[in-house]
């Protein structure tokens, strides 16, 4: 494929249009391994409290996807209100050095994990008016996407399915009535079980994937991670390339002419 | 003096700093960031700034997530 066929947000290019989470890997080698595999360049962290006095000398999963390397994407995970995921985004970007990208996310109920748009509305207005930029998750509703591209978000990430569910795209013609709406890019955040759901997302024409349990619950983490950079690849290929319409009776891909009769 | 760390209560006997802190607690060098009563304290502070008496302190870093 061309190399112009890049994926910008908020002004940096990357060559993945596959972006993924660190969390639910066995130990950070396996972390490390899956990352790697995948040729992701964009990867998702969680902020939380440290253990005092505790594992002084425990590796630091930033030893592992250092920020030299990757870009790194702080989220606001398990925050369920607008208050909360502000300042872990402002805690995020002082861990960080200034670095204002982040993820933001903020949940409405953790039997769905869905999540809670007033919140999210609310924490958008703040983040965007201190300077961070926000790729925003939020559900598959396109005047909701809308809305959360307008107030300047420089990603919108609907979800595919429930968080950790594997379910894949519940809700193609939503995903694709956001795709066509928008002027940032739309990234599948969530839900995809496996290489083909991955694919389906980006056949859509969304402009990548965010996973994260899809390839740390696989038996083989490491394995499904590659598997996962080819779906994305095959499905952005096949959405450039533009598929055949659908017709209800047989074509046949041999000609007619010269049969021996 | 006494202050809460990441919810915990914590007893010193002498006035620091809060890089002495992040010494003392094993987390010198580390990549974390710190706020005292829900304010930032940037890393370029941390030498300045001094720890007083039931301060509400937050130390945090990146773990995996999704």
């Amino acid at each position: 494929m061309s190399n112009k066929d890049e994926l910008v947000i908020a002004g940096k290019t990357y060559q993945s249009r596959l972006l993924v989470g660190s969390g639910k890997y066995k130990d950070l080698e396996e972390t490390r391994l899956a990352t790697e595999a995948s040729e992701a360049e964009i990867i998702t962290v969680a902020i939380r409290r440290t253990n005092i006095g505790q594992n002084a000398n425990e590796p630091n999963l930033l030893d592992v996807v250092p920020p030299e390397k990757y870009t790194i994407l702080p989220n606001t995970a398990g925050c369920f209100n607008a208050k909360d995921a502000v300042r872990t985004c402002q805690l995020a970007r002082e861990l960080l050095d200034g670095h204002n990208l982040v993820k933001l996310e903020v949940l409405a109920d953790q039997k769905t994990l869905f999540p809670h748009i007033l919140e999210t509305l609310k924490a958008t207005e703040t983040l965007v008016a201190e300077g961070f930029d926000i790729m925003v998750y939020t559900n598959d509703d396109p005047i909701i996407a809308k809305q959360l591209e307008d107030m300047g978000c420089v990603a919108v990430m609907p979800l595919a399915a429930p968080i950790g569910s594997g379910l894949g795209i519940r809700n193609p013609y939503n995903i694709l009535e956001i795709i066509e709406n928008a002027t940032v890019p739309i990234i599948v955040d969530a839900g995809v079980g496996t290489a083909s759901d991955a694919a389906i997302a980006m056949e859509l024409g969304c402009d990548g994937v965010l996973m994260n349990t899809a390839i740390a619950a696989a038996q083989d983490p490491v394995l499904m991670a590659s598997a996962m950079k080819k779906g994305i690849q095959a499905g952005r290929e096949a959405f450039l390339a533009g598929r055949m319409p659908k017709k209800r009776y047989a074509s046949a891909s041999s000609p007619i002419e010269g049969l021996i009769t | 003096m006494q202050v809460l760390i990441n919810g915990e209560s914590h007893q010193f006997d002498n006035d620091m700093t809060i890089s002495a802190l992040l010494q003392q607690s094993g987390l010198a060098g580390k990549r974390v960031a710190v706020e005292v009563n829900e304010t930032i304290v940037p890393k370029s502070q941390h030498a300045e700034t001094r720890v007083s008496e039931g301060d509400k302190i937050e130390i945090i870093h990146a773990i995996g997530g999704g």
